[in-house]
């Protein structure tokens, strides 16, 4: 079997958010990049689907050559070979356009992407491919299991959660559930190592246009303090919501 | 070429969200000199469109629908786009809609932008704001292609009456096989209680509350309240609860009207997944928790001692209110 996972290179959940170039651009100083926790509960799986049914994985990245070392992290944690589409990723169908040229190229069995990444949170990517590949498609998804050439999958719905069935090939958009966060793996001195042997193959972006982008960003308004009520006056707390915030 | 929205509802009754995003759509159309058509998938009550800005209501009855599958929603509301030559196509941020929107802006070669906070900023250019870095920025974006998608985040733009006469038209169509290829075999939902998804208040408990033997009084307050419960990540990684109710950046997202954190201190990436909840109450013995930085409200205390007092007095209001 051929797994594919795609990875976004995203700064770390602690960042500070700030922008640069007049709010175009986020700046990037004294910021740690890490693999999008998405796409880490996916690679993991991958990986534990590799050591259970055996499996290819290869990782892909749409990104500059900054990204090189989340890459290799990735292949640090286990994956095969790594592919680096070589352009900033500026619009999310541009993105799936070229993650989706990657997956005709290799024809792989299952993708795995993540929900949503932490950045600009726009989960349309997954998706996206499916659309364009005309491949099943499970979002949100918690659990997966492959038998011959069956996946079950478990998806998050509101409220509770879905088990089906579809044939691969497959993409899916998972979160943490795909495997747990104690799951995780470390990459260690071994797989650090071999990582700098494993390919990382660079090809260009296929000409596509944004279909969107980006003017400018903003932050929220800076928020008034929060008013502390004495715990001896829940009377007070109780009005404040019914009165003057109107919610209760 | 009107604006098209798909109404999302739950056993033929439509979610709030549909009357949410009928509102927006109504603005948008009025931006752009046009009216809102909606479609929707084995609704029962499509009459009460009318009373948020829809015009016109494609109804689709189809026995094959009747349990969610991305790939066919998605093919319906492609067609009802193209039967409508609809420019802008609008949905909600549910798991549902969340999960057919890319699929449907690829259908349509469209630009899609999720997230949206509020009304578009200019329709030409085509401008939206939408919020990004985990609620901790907004993103002004512009959609150059022909058609737009737009993904409207719950409980952002809100609900506005605009009593409008509805036509309603049965709409048939072809799905292929294809479309189908994801059969659900199982469904599992917890019933009887308020998801946070669809909460419009949610109370949320963290490690202050030193085991999970001490959830009685959460799960209370949360019934007083008409609530769903939530809580944070450790919480949920060492088992206390189960992991359906962790918010945060990897849980779920809240978009509630009311969230009250009860013994959570309020870790950056708790604070992403709940930022865009209206109203913030801490409740934390720590003066110096991250919460109170973010809060609108908030009790410094012992929540053993807060709590079931909380409870008391808002039975007492509820029972005075009634």
């Amino acid at each position: 079997m051929k797994i594919l996972v795609c990875i976004s290179h995203v700064p770390d959940t602690t960042s500070k958010i700030n922008f640069v170039n007049n709010d175009t651009e986020f700046d990037t100083n004294g910021v740690q990049y890490v693999i999008n926790p998405n796409d880490e509960f996916g690679l993991t799986k991958a990986i534990v689907l590799k050591e259970q049914n055996g499996a290819h994985v290869t990782v892909v990245n749409v990104g500059g050559v900054d990204a090189e070392a989340t890459l290799r992290k990735a292949l640090a944690i286990g994956a095969d070979e790594a592919i680096r589409v070589n352009i900033q990723p500026k619009d999310g169908l541009f993105v799936a356009k070229q993650l989706a040229n990657v997956v005709k190229q290799g024809g792989y069995d299952l993708i795995i992407a993540g929900t949503e990444s932490i950045d600009y949170n726009g989960g349309m990517v997954p998706g996206m491919m499916a659309g364009l590949l005309g491949f099943n498609f499970v979002n949100a998804c918690i659990g997966i299991e492959i038998s011959g050439t069956e996946a079950t999958t478990i998806r998050e719905i509101d409220g509770g959660k879905e088990t089906a069935k579809s044939s691969l090939p497959l993409i899916i958009a998972g979160k943490k559930g795909l495997v747990e966060e104690k799951d995780l793996r470390i990459p260690n001195m071994r797989g650090i190592m071999t990582a700098r042997t494993k390919a990382l193959n660079i090809v260009e972006p296929s000409a596509d246009a944004n279909a969107t982008s980006s003017i400018k960003f903003e932050k929220p308004a800076a928020k008034s303090a929060v008013k502390l009520i004495s715990s001896d006056n829940l009377d007070e707390l109780i009005n404040l919501l019914h009165n003057e915030a109107k919610v209760i | 070429m009107s604006v098209l929205i798909y109404t999302e509802s739950n056993e033929g009754k439509f979610k709030k969200v549909a009357f949410e995003i009928a509102s927006y759509a109504k603005k948008v159309a009025d931006m752009l000199g046009t009216t809102v058509t909606a479609v929707s998938i084995n609704a029962t009550e499509n009459n009460a469109l009318s009373a948020y800005g829809v015009s016109k209501v494609l109804k689709v009855t189809n026995d094959k629908l009747t349990s969610f599958n991305a790939k066919a929603y998605a093919d319906v509301i492609k067609q009802a786009a193209e039967k409508e030559g609809a420019k802008v196509v609008i949905l909600a941020s549910t798991t549902d809609s969340l999960h057919i929107a890319p699929l449907v802006a690829v259908n349509l070669n469209a630009g899609f932008a999720s997230n949206v906070i509020e009304a578009p900023l200019s329709v030409a250019p085509f401008q939206v704001k939408r919020s990004a870095f985990s609620n901790k920025a907004f993103n002004l974006s512009e959609i150059a292609t022909d058609i737009k998608v737009l993904g409207i985040s719950k409980n952002s733009f809100g609900l506005f009456e605009n009593a409008t006469s509805l036509t309603e038209e049965d709409f048939s169509l072809a799905l292929s096989d294809a479309d189908f290829g994801v059969k659900v075999i199982n469904s599992e939902k917890t019933t009887g209680k308020v998801t946070i998804a669809d909460a419009e208040t949610v109370v949320s408990a963290g490690r202050g509350l030193k085991g999970p033997e001490n959830w009685g009084m959460i799960e209370e307050l949360a019934t007083v309240l008409g609530a769903a419960t939530a809580c944070s990540k450790p919480v949920s990684d060492i088992g206390w609860r189960p992991h359906g109710e962790h918010v945060g950046q990897t849980g779920k997202p809240v978009a509630a009207n009311l969230y009250i954190a009860i013994g959570i201190s309020g870790a950056i990436q708790h604070i992403a997944g709940i930022n865009s909840s209206k109203v913030k109450v801490v409740i934390n013995t720590d003066a110096e928790a991250p919460f109170f930085k973010v809060a609108d409200y908030g009790i410094v205390g012992d929540a053993f001692d807060i709590v079931p007092k909380l409870i008391e007095k808002l039975k007492a209001f509820k029972a005075a209110n009634a």
